[in-house]
């Protein structure tokens, strides 16, 4: 595996309103393997979500190249960025985008309906066990506006997986999240890293970055920080700790 | 995604919007209400008349004086616009092609019979004509060739003649008096109900053609002559025969235009149609225009619901779905938007069509192509108004239509 999984060479981002130029990325060059668990921090507008929403080609970058897998993006037509969107990749937003007034569960599922390549033969049992997942196998027929914050935010993460796509790319996926379950969260992420998926998290905390393998750090759109994290730690011994705490107190 | 699911998400916009979708809908349910409607009546009448004709008579054929007006020069010298009992006569004895023969003489005048009065049409026929018109009689006889040769002054009713004139009574062997000649009653014709015109065929009295022609009318010239072809296959020949033995009787020249005109069941039924036909195509376009106007009220809902939906598209197109998924899910929207509409519009014109049909005492005729050609129709201008705003929300960016607030 010489080829990054995920490559981008000098990327820029500009935004203009009017006469005012924003650069949200400004030349940013990063690779990232298959099996990697990134994470990504940064103060607020120094460009995460730009980043993230090129690496999940649902926006194109003012100049720079960007090749997933080893295929230029920008080679790609809107079908084929459509099913590389649906096969390759689990988006989770910043700010959830769920559809309204539709079921966690028809949410969950909708992933797989828009899925031509591998015909799924029970969608709905397979949204259902990414929802047990996530913990939220008694939420199924709760719309959005029926759901707390925490949970429309792990809706999206189930919607996420569902697919079983080979990168999760997922913006602030614990920002709602009690400190319990960003663990649940984060043991599932580190399982399903260990078999193999690769994981790119926007994060602005501290405590959620010691999880993942790789810090990467940006300031106005340029990396300021990448470094590897040697001993991230374990979600699944810490939630042990967590709970027997809990259990401790109970007593 | 799959098409049933395609629908589901279709159906369920809709039903979001209720009062919305109906009033989209209102344009395509007036137009194809009109449509089937009017096509209901128009086939219905038709259908109506040409019963009505078939009912006249087997075979029948029509004389009647005059030319046909073609704007040129008319009848030449010696040509009567006029038909005489000769007329039928001649036909009587040398005509091989018609089986029966019979005068139409009419006189109209009042009838009195004890104290009632009654004003009606006496028309003068020979005894075959109740075979050539398919006549039948309830109670009494018919007269006979005898009382035609004798001028007797005997009368057959019809149904509605004698319940006026007779109330009470059987009017066989009564007597009346018809402007003032003394007239037996032999005879009540059986009911004939209402002509798709409206007229009441059972007013009316039937008497001996030359009793009619020399007590009531002129004494020398008849109205029309009824015929009836042997065969359906000798109308033709009977026609041609007619034309030889009138000009003949009429001594017209060779060059000079038929002073009478012919007229056989599919030219009467040819002309109710051409006026029904003319009317169904004015209304026609009228509901067609309607149909127009209420596609672009569907497309115009439609960009409201693509605008409206920008985020919910964004979303879609995030997690996967191609430009054509979005393209399919608001085309079927609208093509069931309008389908929908057309059904409404189908019912409520088949529900039209008898209202006013049994209003007007005309039959509605469900015609299941014209049914289905209409499904089709509005299932075709709701994808056709409904493409634009469909590929409005598929050509979306995913992030601007993620962004749009
Ligand atoms: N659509 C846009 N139009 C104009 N400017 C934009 C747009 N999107 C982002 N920006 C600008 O780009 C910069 C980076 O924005 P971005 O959303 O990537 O920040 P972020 O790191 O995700 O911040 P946060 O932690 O608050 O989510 C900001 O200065 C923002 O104002
Ligand atoms: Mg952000």
């Amino acid at each position: 595996m010489s080829e990054a999984q995920i490559s981008l060479s000098h990327i820029c981002k500009v935004f203009s309103l009017g006469d005012v130029e924003v650069k949200a990325l400004d030349g940013l060059s990063l690779g990232i393997r298959q099996g990697e668990f990134v994470a990504i921090m940064g103060s607020s507008g120094s460009g995460k979500s730009t980043l993230m929403n090129i690496l999940g080609c649902l926006d194109t970058p003012t100049s720079g190249s960007y090749r997933f897998e080893s295929v230029p993006v920008e080679t790609l037509n809107r079908r084929q960025l459509a099913d590389l969107r649906n096969t390759k990749i689990g988006f989770v937003f910043q700010g959830f985008n769920l559809l309204a007034r539709t079921t966690a569960l028809e949410n969950v599922e909708l992933p797989l309906l828009y899925d031509r390549h591998r015909i799924v033969a029970n969608p709905q049992a397979r949204a259902i066990e990414a929802l047990q997942r996530v913990g939220l196998g008694d939420r199924l027929d709760h719309e959005p506006n029926q759901l707390s914050g925490g949970q429309q935010q792990r809706v999206a993460i189930a919607r996420a997986l569902v697919t079983n796509p080979p990168i999760i790319l997922a913006d602030e996926p614990t920002g709602n999240l009690d400190s319990r379950t960003t663990l649940d969260i984060l043991a599932l992420f580190q399982k399903l890293n260990r078999d193999g998926l690769t994981l790119v998290v926007v994060t602005h905390e501290t405590e959620v970055a010691k999880y993942a393998g790789r810090l990467i750090e940006l300031r106005d759109g340029v990396l300021l920080r990448d470094e590897i994290n040697r001993q991230p730690r374990d979600a699944q011994a810490d939630l042990a700790v967590l709970t027997g705490e809990v259990s401790d107190e109970a007593a | 995604m799959r098409l049933h699911k395609l629908i589901l998400v279709a159906l369920k916009s809709i039903a979001r919007n209720k009062m919305r979708s109906l009033l989209t809908m209102l344009g395509i349910i007036i137009g194809v209400a009109s449509v089937i409607t009017m096509v209901a009546l128009g086939e219905g009448s038709q259908k109506d008349i040409e019963g009505e004709v078939a009912s006249l008579g087997t075979n029948l054929l029509m004389v009647r004086p005059g030319s046909i007006d073609t704007g040129g020069v008319r009848g030449g010298a010696g040509s009567r616009a006029s038909l005489t009992m000769k007329d039928v006569a001649r036909l009587e004895k040398n005509a091989t092609q018609l089986r029966w023969v019979s005068a139409e003489v009419r006189a109209s005048g009042q009838v009195i019979a004890g104290n009632n009065n009654w004003n009606t049409t006496i028309t003068g026929v020979s005894p075959d004509y109740l075979a050539i018109r398919n006549y039948a009689i309830e109670s009494g006889t018919f007269f006979t060739a005898r009382d035609s040769k004798t001028r007797a002054k005997v009368a057959v009713l019809g149904k509605t003649v004698a319940d006026e004139l007779f109330p009470d009574s059987d009017p066989i062997g009564e007597r009346l008096r018809i402007r003032n000649v003394p007239f037996k009653v032999i005879g009540v014709m059986a009911e004939k109900g209402q002509s798709s015109t409206g007229n009441d065929q059972d007013d009316i009295i039937f008497a001996p053609d030359n009793t009619v022609l020399y007590r009531l009318s002129n004494g020398k010239t008849i109205h029309d002559i009824s015929a009836s072809a042997i065969s359906s296959e000798a109308m033709d020949a009977a026609k041609e025969e007619l034309t030889t033995l009138l000009r003949s009787e009429h001594r017209l020249a060779t060059d000079a235009e038929d002073d009478f005109i012919i007229r056989d069941q599919t030219e009467i039924v040819e002309m109710a149609t051409q006026v029904t036909g003319t009317l169904t195509l004015l209304l026609s376009s009228i509901a067609g225009v309607s149909l127009l106007v209420g596609g672009i009220g569907i497309m115009n809902i439609m960009l409201v619901s693509v605008t409206e939906r920008t985020r919910e598209i964004g979303i879609r197109l995030a997690i996967g779905a191609r430009p054509f998924d979005i393209l399919a899910q608001f085309l079927i929207e609208a093509a069931i938007l309008s389908l929908l509409g057309g059904a409404i519009g189908i019912f409520s014109g088949l529900s039209a069509a008898w209202g006013v049909g049994s209003l007007l005492g005309v039959s509605a005729v469900v015609n299941p192509a014209v049914v289905l050609t209409t499904v089709l129709f509005t299932g075709a201008v709701g994808v056709f108004f409904g493409f634009y705003p469909a590929r409005k929300a598929a050509n979306l960016n995913p992030i601007d239509a993620l962004r749009y607030e």
